[in-house]
């Protein structure tokens, strides 16, 4: 009992995760309807900063975190400014490639940066290698420092998104452009802020995984299965990213203790292809038709 | 400038339109059977993956050019028919037989893989495809006793219809037939009703479902064909490579697959030939400027990956057709010389619209 508790506090860890990155490509769907393909490979920018920041540059950690997320918030939006601007209203199909071009032109650029480079890097973290226990329950203190990051953030969104003006035009945006753009929402500028948004959330994303996994170039495949985590919790809703991530994580992580080897990795996908065909619009999803 | 006045209706169904395309047809027809004798063997190697890459375009234009389904696992279908082939192979199946065999797997495994598509759409698709690509992946892996896992399988030599293909030579010939044969078939369907049907549901699904066409009908032949075509190539694949591992189909190799096509130009079959030749020469360039290029930019590990988005995100930027509207700007600056306006291929701004409505 204890083990599968123990095997569940550190799925929510990973779901964690997996939810900061569906969370961003959920903001940018929500807003843009675009799939971002290069979301996991912000993330492993994100990463980088972080590194420099800590090593490079002797800022402490959360000064570094802090920076890391301010600078790849001004990247997301110049990113949306040179990319994906002047796609606006192309064909969805259009977008993704570029985003995937994107992704591969982070991937390689990486590996070209002194001191960056194709190695695996460790991030110091002040709280590194230290355990909590609950009641016989051992935590790692990474693992709780990335569930309480990724609350406060999530509660900072819902609070950006529900009470703030700029959120309130973020919502109009994302539920129809025209409209919005009609009512003077300025939808280009909104479209630039939230990928600022997913940008750093994405990054945060990577600053949390870092300590648990390593930096390296490679570290955004992982935001290839926050996919799975975005269906699952219906893409276009951020508590079901969030929710998807959390699924994801903690069927990954027992699949990875109770199934046969091999199953771990594909858990995800397996999760998402049954989802699919149950509920195609996942948890969280809106069902609209459209009238003719 | 030329001017084809319609008489019959023959003509509208003929191969060549015009004499100059016949002309032009036979032209190129004559230089690629006479270029495996001229060029050396390497070349030779790499017009035989320009073959087998044009096949695997072909086959997967037909879902993302013609039916408008995305599909980001596409690697897996390749996978099916390399293995398929490889195994029946090794039991001892004449090739024509095999062949065959590989490709009605993959076509199988595309209709299975097709069956969400009736349900979901889009991105949702899309990443449903992504999900089987990952799947299959993992599976090759583990199958052990069928694919060799992760050690590989290595295939025995090739005869067809009793002669022995042992060299780049012989494999050319073949892939060239399949080729021909593939993009004939191809072209042929596409004029079919089941071909206008296709561009009926890419262009709107809510216009081709008023017009009487069966959605999930179409949309699981289109899954059905392209897999089954991409099994044929992932077959040839498997004989030109001799050795199969799962790392040969992993997700990238299928958003390669994407790219092949993007920068080909998205729903011509053109697109989906001149992509892959492009693909691969620029491949072979990469290679080539390593030697030469000062050796902190040549030996970058990164290069290539570089390189690659670069291309792709021009192409998606200032060249949307791709190569294949490239080709047809100058060919149309030409014609019409001297009277192109420079915004004749412009796109059309458009607003955006929602796949979230269903």
């Amino acid at each position: 009992m204890l083990q599968f508790l123990q095997l569940i506090a550190s799925g929510v860890a990973q779901g964690c995760i997996y939810g900061l990155i569906a969370l961003g490509f959920v903001l940018i769907y929500k807003a843009t309807e675009t799939v971002n393909f290069a979301q996991g490979d912000l993330m492993m920018v994100g990463g980088f900063l972080g590194l420099t920041g800590t090593l490079a540059l002797g800022l402490p950690f959360w000064a570094a975190f802090v920076a890391a997320l301010a600078v790849m918030f001004f990247f997301g939006m110049a990113l949306e400014r040179a990319v994906l601007r002047p796609l606006l209203g192309q064909p969805a199909f259009t977008v993704v490639m570029a985003t995937i071009g994107v992704g591969f032109l982070a991937r390689g650029l990486v590996t070209m940066i002194p001191e960056w480079g194709t190695d695996t890097h460790v991030l110091p973290v002040p709280y590194k290698d230290e355990i909590v226990q609950v009641g016989g329950l051992v935590l790692s203190m990474e693992h709780l420092v990335v569930i309480a990051v990724t609350a406060l953030l999530i509660l900072g969104l819902y609070l950006l998104f529900k009470h703030t003006r700029i959120g309130i035009a973020m919502q109009a945006t994302s539920q129809n452009q025209l409209a919005a753009f009609y009512m003077g929402i300025p939808v280009r500028r909104i479209n630039m802020l939230i990928w600022g948004i997913s940008a750093a959330v994405s990054a945060c994303a990577g600053l949390l995984l870092a300590p648990i996994t390593f930096v390296h170039a490679n570290m955004g495949f992982i935001g290839l299965k926050a996919f799975p985590a975005a269906v699952v919790g219906g893409f276009g809703s951020i508590p079901g990213a969030l929710v998807g991530g959390l699924i994801i994580g903690i069927v990954e992580t027992l699949a990875g203790f109770y199934l046969p080897e091999g199953f771990k990795d594909i858990a995800a996908y397996i999760v998402v292809l049954v989802m699919l065909a149950v509920k195609p619009n996942g948890l969280f999803g809106e069902n609209l038709r459209k009238k003719v | 400038m030329r001017f084809l006045f319609k008489t019959a209706y023959q003509q509208d169904i003929r191969l060549f339109k015009h004499g100059g395309q016949a002309f032009w047809y036979s032209a190129l027809g004559l230089a690629l059977l006479a270029a495996p004798f001229v060029l050396p063997d390497y070349w030779v190697s790499q017009l035989n993956f320009i073959w087998i890459y044009s096949i695997v375009s072909v086959g997967l234009m037909i879902l993302v050019g013609f039916t408008g389904q995305v599909s980001i696992g596409h690697a897996a279908f390749l996978a099916m028919g390399a293995y398929t082939e490889a195994y029946l192979q090794g039991h001892g199946w004449p090739f024509a037989l095999s062949l065959t065999f590989s490709a009605l797997v993959a076509g199988i495994t595309g209709v299975i893989v097709g069956l969400p598509a009736l349900r979901v759409k889009g991105m949702y698709l899309a990443i449903a495809t992504m999900a089987f690509g990952f799947i299959v992946e993992e599976g090759i892996a583990r199958a052990d006793s069928i694919t060799g896992g992760n050690a590989g399988r290595m295939l025995g030599s090739l005869e067809v219809f009793g002669i022995p293909i042992d060299s780049e030579l012989r494999m050319y010939f073949l892939t060239l037939i399949v080729l021909a044969l593939v993009v004939l078939g191809v072209m042929n369907l596409l004029r079919s009703p089941t071909g206008r049907a296709f561009v009926a549901i890419r262009d709107s699904e809510i216009s081709a479902q008023s017009m009487g066409i069966n959605l999930a009908r179409y949309k699981t032949i289109a899954f059905a064909l392209s897999a089954a075509i991409t099994g044929l190539a992932g077959a040839l694949y498997a004989h030109k490579l001799r050795f199969l591992s799962p790392d040969q189909f992993t997700f990238l190799q299928s958003i390669e697959l994407l790219i092949i096509l993007v920068v080909g130009g998205v729903g011509s079959i053109y697109g989906a030939i001149f992509g892959a030749a492009f693909w691969i020469v620029v491949q072979q360039l990469i290679v080539l400027a390593k030697d030469w290029l000062p050796p902190a930019i040549g030996q970058q590990t990164g290069l290539q990956p570089t390189i690659f988005g670069l291309i792709l995100v021009a192409f998606v930027l200032f060249e949307p057709m791709g190569l294949y509207g490239r080709w047809l700007k100058v060919r149309t600056f030409f014609q019409l010389f001297p009277f192109y306006r420079k915004g004749m291929f412009r796109r059309q701004k458009s607003y955006m619209k929602s796949e979230r409505l269903k």
